[in-house]
């Protein structure tokens, strides 16, 4: 109930900072490490996942109150696949090369949790409005941090960021930053940052307010 | 016999479901601090994913096929899976009730473990027959049982040992999945 209060902008930046679905919540890390070789690729898996989550949670929370508590979960599926269809013929129509990078990461949409998870925790609960700030927050969260994955691991396993060559040519690509150890090391550290940055921005914050006291 | 032979070393090996295509990552870092439950959500797991298989064959082509309908496939698919998940469970309270209470939580986690529908994804692209779809489901869930076992016995031992703290909990899990998929890399090759 109280997220009911909240504006459209707060709970578009708690999806996007402080709940990251990647860094904070660990949820959809299928697709998160799979697909996160290029940055082209991390960007189009982001906006494909957001434009799901949007599309659902308005959805669901439209239906929330015609929706049997029983059966919510084949219902949500159901929401789910539906746009996760409509998504695949769309890619598969106007942005072919993306579609074929992305391959059968794009119908398993379906499964990744971050959607599922909001259906569940957020839009079955909330208004149409915030639901849809929540997915676009969420969503977009989600796009920033496979993002940066993917440039990193871009730009260590083949000297390129969004395909332009960034490293000097004497730079010789580790090409396991590409592979699976690379995936699943490259967000080990980059979530030891992330943690350590909250620990500071925490401390801060605690500091300023005594200082007012 | 080949075939068979070359889809289960594959896939148990070669092309491990979570070591190699990164397919149900969220169980394998979610329940996999315990060897128990590690063991038993993997042979939940493959019991699903080889029914899930077949009837997801089934499905394509006696009904998604004669009736033209392959464009809800993914609909089709998860549905299915949904409704196996479901009927485990119901099966698996009345039968077994010790391993029901084992699973607990677990079992309906297994709709949105992306291996499930994967397998059924993957065996539809590669034009499976039947029996190779279902040995192939059987094999895939296998080794992702493997890798869950070995990745909580590991983590069983890294509990007991010190780690630095800001390694603790997932960054510290993770850095261990990859150097276990490092170990992994090294059956690559094995069959070409």
């Amino acid at each position: 109930m109280a997220n009911e209060k909240k504006g459209f902008f707060s709970v578009f930046l708690n999806g996007l900072i402080w709940e990251n679905p990647t860094f904070t919540l660990m949820l959809g890390m299928c697709p998160t490490l799979a697909i996160t070789t290029a940055g082209s690729n991390g960007i189009g898996m982001g906006l494909a996942t957001t434009f799901v989550l949007v599309c659902s949670n308005l959805f669901i929370s439209l239906l929330r109150k015609v929706i049997p508590d029983k059966v919510r979960i084949p219902a949500f599926i159901v929401v789910i696949a539906s746009f996760v269809t409509i998504l695949e013929m769309l890619l598969k129509a106007f942005l072919p090369d993306l579609s074929e990078a992305l391959g059968m990461y794009i119908p398993l949409i379906v499964v990744n949790c971050i959607i599922f998870a909001r259906a569940e925790a957020f839009a079955f609960k909330n208004g149409p409005v915030a639901s849809v700030a929540d997915g676009l927050g969420m969503g977009l969260g989600f796009t920033c941090a496979i993002t940066i994955l993917s440039c990193i691991r871009e730009l260590l396993g083949n000297g390129t960021v969004f395909g332009a060559v960034v490293m000097p040519a004497s730079y010789q690509p580790m090409g396991i930053m590409l592979n699976v150890p690379g995936g699943f090391v490259t967000l080990g550290l980059l979530l030891i940052l992330v943690n350590a940055i909250k620990k500071l921005a925490a401390k801060k914050s605690a500091a300023r307010k005594e200082g007012l006291a | 016999m080949n075939t068979y032979l070359t889809i289960l070393v594959g896939s148990l090996l070669v092309n491990n479901f979570v070591m190699n295509k990164f397919l149900g990552i969220c169980p394998f870092l979610g329940v996999s601090k315990k060897f128990d439950t590690a063991l038993g959500m993997g042979l939940a797991v493959t019991f699903v994913m080889t029914l899930a298989s077949f009837v997801s064959w089934l499905v394509e082509h006696f009904l998604l096929m004669p009736l033209d309908l392959t464009y809800l496939r993914t609909i089709a698919f998860i549905l299915v899976i949904a409704v196996l998940v479901q009927v485990v469970e119901m099966a698996l309270k009345k039968l077994s009730p010790s391993l029901y209470q084992a699973l607990g939580v677990y079992l309906p986690l297994i709709t949105t473990n992306c291996a499930v529908l994967g397998v059924a994804i993957l065996n539809s692209d590669n034009g499976y027959n039947l029996l190779e779809s279902t040995v192939s489901g059987c094999c895939a869930a296998l080794g992702f049982t493997l890798a869950m076992v070995l990745f909580a016995c590991i983590r069983e031992r890294l509990a007991l040992s010190r780690m630095p703290k800001w390694m603790d909990g997932f960054p510290g899990a993770l850095i261990t999945a990859g150097l276990m998929a490092v170990a992994f890399a090294g059956f690559g090759g094995l069959i070409s």
